[in-house]
């Protein structure tokens, strides 16, 4: 499967690696400040909201609705080329950050703004699975 | 530090965008725009005390300002790279000025160029890149450029708005009547209607071709001076009036919102600055990288309410002609996006209109300009008022 993978992949730095450790067993985790209480995403080394450097890590619900998005028809990396049209987003996580996705299991045509999302947890590698999203019921 | 007039812009340089590089370096684009601004201002090498340039995307370099100025031999006392993507022209003409004011140069010149098109500007670009976080959490999930964070800012304004295709295609199909008057335009000799836009392939939803910047090869420079330097030039002084600017994301996903941008806070701080409103301008000449991009600096820079860029821009002629003139040398989406360049031609049309010297499609009584640079995702915004004596 690595040697197969074409496609642009993360280099984890020792500041995210939680974050892609998580999402190897699935589940989706954020980083929250002790000092402020706030969410953060993506990982930093300091919260962007009081500059404290005491985060800690959350695992979020991993719910969330469309903020928005655009279905791709023209790939920019040829890694993406056999996967056109695809549905490229952001999310905005019931825990308030909002995150750069796919949409997937469900028609780019059918995706709408506000759709309640689910994460799904896609392998790439050995070592990385990507966080997308799919639709969910409401509940 | 008052910038109100202190500074002028008193001479252009800028070569006729061209759809592919011709092997030239982009050095020798930077130093032939170089020499023309300087040439159009009526003054010599030597009287060139401050070099501002942008860096080129197509060709990487440490110390730009310095590679520049050997080459020609200038010795400047004052020198600055200026990184804001779209917004660096707009950026370097305030800083040029704040410079002079501050008394670090007399006469500067603020230098753009590249030599793009769209397979090199699409294509896999040299060096290391740096571990950012877009690298690791965005560019997995495969964003096409600039093309889908801007799609995704008009499909959020479409939802919260109602704003149409229709509606954004105007401002293309106006653009161009501007660029079939313009012989330097690389679209001078295509007519466009709003059917066109509207049938052209969809690359980013609801983004179509013909509401996307074209990338190409090309430079622009202007020579930004002192009042005494100005007032004795052979052009009206173009005067810069008013100026602000703000950064606020990389990452779209981490803009503190999709529909209102950075300029909501630039735009009234330029009018204030320059004692004006947007009632009082004569030309519009903002960043055109997609047709959203101007709906929304309409709406945030006052000239109409947020959320009604859309029925704004199909209520007015936005042509020469019209009544609210707006990107006159046909916008970057007729005119071309030579790199930074692009960003450069909207201040280089408004000077030119200022001066009277913008031929078949100068705007009658044009004395004061808006100009608004942007970069990167609607992430840095540079306003400016100009003004004619």
């Amino acid at each position: 499967m690595a040697q197969e993978y074409r496609k642009p992949l993360p280099q984890p730095t020792e500041t995210s690696r939680p974050f892609w450790e998580g999402a190897r067993r699935g589940e989706l985790r954020l980083q929250r400040c002790r000092s402020c209480g706030e969410y953060v995403f993506y990982p930093r080394s300091l919260c962007p909201h009081c500059l404290s450097p005491e985060l800690g890590w959350t695992t979020a619900s991993g719910r969330g609705h469309v903020y928005t998005y655009t279905v791709v028809r023209r790939p920019a990396h040829p890694g993406f080329r056999d996967e056109v049209p695809y549905v490229l987003a952001i999310v905005e996580l019931e825990e308030g950050p909002r995150l750069t996705t796919n949409i997937v299991g469900v028609a780019p045509e059918e995706v709408r703004i506000g759709m309640p999302v689910e994460a799904v947890f896609e392998p790439a590698t050995e070592e990385i699975t990507l966080v997308k999203f799919r639709p969910r019921k409401e509940t | 530090m008052e910038l109100r007039r202190s500074a002028a812009i008193v001479g252009i340089g800028e070569l006729r965008p061209s759809r592919h590089p011709d092997g030239r370096p982009v050095l020798e684009l930077l130093a032939e725009v170089t020499r023309l601004a300087i040439a159009d201002a009526g003054l010599e090498k030597g009287d060139v005390d401050g070099l501002l340039v942008a860096p080129p995307l197509a060709e990487h370099s440490l110390m730009w300002p310095t590679v520049l100025a050997e080459y020609l031999r200038m010795h400047p006392t004052f020198a600055e790279t200026v990184d804001l993507g779209g917004a660096s022209a707009c950026g370097m003409v305030w800083r040029a000025a704040a410079a002079i004011r501050a008394g670090l140069c007399r006469a500067a010149v603020c230098v753009t160029g590249d030599v793009l098109d769209p397979d090199s500007f699409y294509g896999p670009r040299g060096g290391r890149p740096a571990r950012v976080p877009g690298r690791e959490f965005e560019s997995p999930f495969g964003p096409m450029g600039a093309n889908s964070g801007y799609a995704m800012i008009a499909m959020r304004h479409m939802y919260e708005f109602g704003t149409t295709s229709r509606q954004l295609a105007k401002v293309a199909v106006d653009q161009r009547v501007n660029a079939n008057a313009n012989p330097d335009a690389l679209f001078f000799d295509r007519p466009l209607t709003i059917e066109e836009v509207l049938a052209s392939p969809l690359v980013c939803d609801p983004l179509h071709l013909y509401e996307i910047v074209m990338p190409c090869t090309g430079a622009a420079a202007v020579l930004v001076a002192a009042p005494e330097i100005a007032r004795r030039g052979p052009h009206r002084p173009v005067w810069l009036l008013g100026a602000a600017e703000k950064l606020t994301h990389m990452s779209l996903a981490q803009a503190p919102s999709l529909t209102t941008s950075p300029i909501a806070y630039t735009a009234p701080r330029a009018f204030e600055m320059a004692g004006v409103t947007p009632q009082d301008i004569d030309l519009v000449s903002v960043y055109d990288c997609y047709t959203i991009t101007v709906v929304v600096t309409l709406e945030d820079a006052g000239f109409c309410p947020k959320g009604r860029g859309g029925p704004f821009v199909e209520e007015h002629d936005l042509t020469y002609r019209g009544d609210l003139p707006l990107n006159t040398h046909g916008g970057q989406l007729s005119f071309g996006q030579a790199g930074l360049a692009g960003g450069m031609s909207h201040v280089t049309e408004a000077a030119r209109q200022l001066q009277g010297r913008a031929g078949q499609r100068q705007v009658r009584n044009c004395e004061l300009a808006f100009v608004n640079g942007n970069g990167g995702i609607m992430s840095e915004e540079v306003s400016l008022v100009l003004g004619a004596d």
